[in-house]
């Protein structure tokens, strides 16, 4: 966790990208109930401020929800953070997984039915599959990434002497790789099948609504500029410049 | 031991678009219909927090339980066939409305040449145009038989659109308006128009104004919120059964839904379906339901297992041919191409599920195939339903999947990239078939479904020449780079592709070759009606649902006819040729 925390802060803030920003007008919402019932937030604020908010609680004061539900090891958290982040890099556009709250996203989905594989089929026999039939291990999501994580340390160990988490970040990358190829050997699952949902979880956790821990301050969205949950575009859907809106979260539509 | 209730006249299996139309039209008649659906009850009061991508696109909460039952797949008949684990290439519904609920509403109406695709290709092109382990079968139906029923699901689902001269031909105008025009589907049609194209306003399930439909049920005008597809509608503004057809049977006192009820079995005795057998999801409890006329009218896949796990009918074999049920599966091919605009943004954010843009010069006979390897098209169009962030990370092709350059190109073409696509009609062929898994069970241990599909070489020549088509129409948009399509080696259940599909119980006017007749009564049993696209001869080029109402609506009243009648309602025409 170390090495990934302390790189240097977004370069595009939260308040920076909202005063660079010439928002448009809120969307109307088309003179439904809906416009009575979402105009206020379990808060009693309204729309505008709803993000600030949201902002402030992350950045200003203690998350609580920053905590493990899952993994044991806080060891095994700083792997999955360190590959999340080569996943999902901060650069010139803004945070990586870390700032977004990505490894915290994964950690809580991995405890719940997302972790337990529990409205997917798996009763045996469990047999290997061509390419083109899909999963097909009988390790749950969760038992998948305790392997996938233990066999990325012990790649790291095995090719550099070195835990993953100390590694050059190009280094890092190398070790990915070759889980990506299939070069890695892993008991009860491919190494292609772990990298592809660290890696799907991870952009998942960019980019899903806040409200699921990862997203952090809705900069996933501000980045590729996406607002997020409006009611409306009709008044704006002819339009033939790009318009960029300040982003809402599913928050806004919890009535008071 | 299994409770057996009160007769009652109809039973259907499932409550989506065809359980809802059957129940709306014969209750509306005074007929009694008990409706059973192995989901929950839902409306758009449930849909308040559909905004969601990760809970609905990514973890699909509106789609089907695959921990209690699934299918298997395989490419070929001498591969093991290995269940399909988690929902990839097609999503299949659960719940109130069925896949009614989370689809797009492209509302389009198959063509004449759909409905006699066999005579119609041996009149043109000769008896062997695309050789003998093809399965071209006629409908059993002409198209202007047929029109007045896509009409009347046209004005139950309000469907918003423009006629077009190449598209099946219309006695009526469309019941609502296109929706808007936007910069997006101009540059389509302006594109299309310069290459001689005819372009037109993709028909709409999602409304361009408020309506009223001959029942009296409201459908409300959509706001291009850009959450359609895979999502419910938050307000009512995207045509659905659960706006529509079941509210309809509901209000005439003559419909009963019960939910939680999943039907494990018709009963079959004497040359008749004298119920089917239920159990109730939330008790465990087993009922047996018993119906003067069974109605299956869940998703293809299920319609079809139903049958051969009830050891109805008689099964498709690849290597004798003969039989029927499971015959004829059918999925959609998928050409097109995508645009990188370096120099412009688009609003691709918002959208609809059915805005869009589309031609038809490519679709069906619409043109000459005498110097082409395969018959058919499809029709090309662009649409803006609304990109969502974790769904969208189109980059070129040399782009890596993950790491500094995916992220940074991700995010700089999220909204500087566009696609034209196709929905390439799917040609039956002898080795692409539905049957049961001789290994893997449901919950209640009964047999899966098996799927076993690959793509064949009509697929692929139609996939090349429609992506060339594509991409022309893309180049001409003013992309600065143009990406076609490719078709993979072979069919994956893994990628989302399209969930259009279709066959296993197909109409036809032989009981040789077809199972049911052009009421979806089945031939070899006159009580029980088949419904959906479960009973499409092959897949055309379009979306489906347009035909599935209007072969539900023809079914309805063949139902409320046998009602009358008794025995079959259509005379045979027998058609060896296949068998």
């Amino acid at each position: 966790m170390k090495k990934v925390t302390e790189k240097k802060t977004s370069k595009m803030s939260r308040r920076r990208f909202i005063k660079n920003s010439s928002y448009a007008a809120g969307g109307a919402i088309g003179g439904g109930f809906l416009g009575t019932v979402l105009s206020k937030n379990l808060f009693g604020n309204n729309n505008e401020n709803q993000g600030q908010k949201q902002g402030a609680t992350n950045n200003e004061s203690t998350n609580y929800n920053q905590a493990l539900m899952y993994f044991t090891r806080q060891s095994d958290f700083e792997i999955l953070s360190s590959a999340t982040e080569r996943i999902f890099p901060e650069d010139d556009n803004g945070p990586g997984a870390v700032k977004l709250g990505v490894p915290f996203f994964i950690d809580h989905q991995l405890a719940g039915s997302y972790g337990r594989n529990d409205r997917e089929y798996m009763r045996g026999p469990f047999y290997p599959a061509s390419d083109f039939q899909g999963y097909q291990t009988r390790l749950k999501r969760h038992e998948v990434f305790d392997v996938g994580i233990q066999a990325i340390e012990r790649e790291s160990k095995n090719q550099f002497d070195t835990s993953f988490v100390d590694l050059e970040g190009e280094q890092q990358d190398q070790i990915l790789q070759k889980f990506q190829d299939g070069e890695v050997d892993l008991k009860g699952v491919t190494p292609t099948t772990f990298f592809e949902l660290l890696r799907s979880a991870t952009i998942e956790g960019a980019y899903s609504d806040p409200l699921y821990g990862g997203n952090n301050n809705m900069e996933g969205w501000m980045m590729k500029e996406f607002p997020g949950n409006y009611m409306s575009y009709i008044n704006e859907i002819d339009k033939k410049d790009f318009i960029k809106k300040e982003p809402k979260a599913l928050r806004a539509h919890i009535a008071h | 031991m299994a409770t057996t209730l009160d007769k009652v006249e109809v039973v259907t299996v499932g409550v989506g678009w065809t359980g809802g139309i059957i129940a709306a039209e014969l209750a509306k008649q005074g007929v009694q219909v008990v409706g059973l659906e192995r989901g929950k009850a839902r409306s758009t009061e449930d849909f308040q927090h559909i905004h969601d991508e990760y809970r609905y696109a990514i973890r699909y909460e509106l789609m089907q339980d695959l921990s209690r039952e699934t299918i298997t797949f395989r490419n070929h008949r001498d591969e093991r066939a290995l269940p399909m684990r988690q929902l990839g290439s097609f999503l299949l519904g659960e719940g109130l409305g069925g896949a009614g609920v989370h689809w797009n509403g492209q509302t389009y109406r198959f063509l004449p040449y759909d409905l006699q695709i066999k005579t119609m290709t041996e009149e043109k092109y000769g008896k062997n145009k695309l050789g003998e382990d093809y399965i071209l079968q006629d409908w059993g139906i002409s198209y202007e038989e047929l029109e007045p029923y896509f009409y009347k699901f046209e004005q139950t689902a309000g469907i918003s659109g423009e006629d077009n001269k190449n598209s099946a031909p219309r006695e009526n105008d469309y019941p609502t308006p296109p929706m808007k025009e936007t910069p997006i589907t101009k540059r389509f049609k302006d594109a299309a128009k310069n290459l001689k194209l005819s372009p037109y306003h993709m028909p709409s399930g999602n409304l361009s104004e408020n309506y009223e439909n001959p029942d009296g049920q409201t459908i409300n005008q959509c706001q291009y919120c850009g959450f359609c597809e895979r999502f419910g509608c938050e307000y009512g503004a995207k045509s659905s059964p659960n706006v529509t057809v079941i509210p309809t049977a509901e209000k005439t006192g003559k419909f009963e839904l019960r939910t939680h009820a999943n039907v494990t079995e018709v009963i079959y005795e004497g040359g008749k379906a004298t119920g089917v057998k239920y159990i109730d999801l939330q008790t465990g409890e087993e009922f047996i339901q018993p119906a003067d006329i069974v109605v299956l009218t869940s998703y293809v896949m299920n319609n079809v297992r139903l049958l051969l796990n009830s050891g109805i009918g008689r099964p498709y074999d690849p290597e004798s041919r003969t039989g029927v049920i499971g015959k004829n599966y059918c999925y959609q091919i998928l050409p097109g191409a995508t645009g990188f605009f370096e120099e412009e943004k688009f609003n691709t954010y918002m959208g609809a599920g059915s805005l869009g843009a589309s031609v038809d010069d490519y679709n069906g006979d619409n043109f000459d195939h005498s110097n082409l390897d395969f018959i058919h098209g499809g029709v090309i169009a662009i649409t803006q339903t609304g990109k969502r962030p974790i769904n969208n990370n189109t980059a070129p092709n040399d782009t890596p999947n993950w790491g500094k350059e995916f992220k940074s190109q991700s995010i700089k073409y999220y909204h500087r990239n566009l696609a034209v696509g196709v929905q390439g009609a799917s040609i039956p062929h002898r080795n692409n078939y539905l049957s049961l898994d001789p290994e893997y069970e449901d919950i209640f241990g009964y047999p899966l479904l098996r799927l076993t599909y690959d793509y064949t070489e009509q697929d692929r020549n139609l996939h090349n020449y429609l992506t060339e088509k594509s991409a022309e129409i893309m180049k001409e948009m003013g992309a600065s780079r143009v990406e076609p399509r490719e078709i993979s080696d072979h069919y994956s259940i893994v990628p989302y592709q399209t969930t259009h599909n279709t066959g296993g119980v197909i109409m036809g006017g032989d009981p040789e070759t077809s199972a049911v007749n052009n009421y979806s009564q089945m031939w070899d049993v006159e009580n029980l009606f088949v419904v959906g696209a479960s009973a499409f001869a092959h897949n055309g080029g379009y979306n489906p649902t347009g035909t599935v109402g209007a072969l539900a609506y023809r079914a309805a009243e063949g139902i409320l006819k046998y009602r009358e009648e008794s025995g079959q309602l259509v005379k045979i025409v027998n058609d060896r040729k296949h068998a």
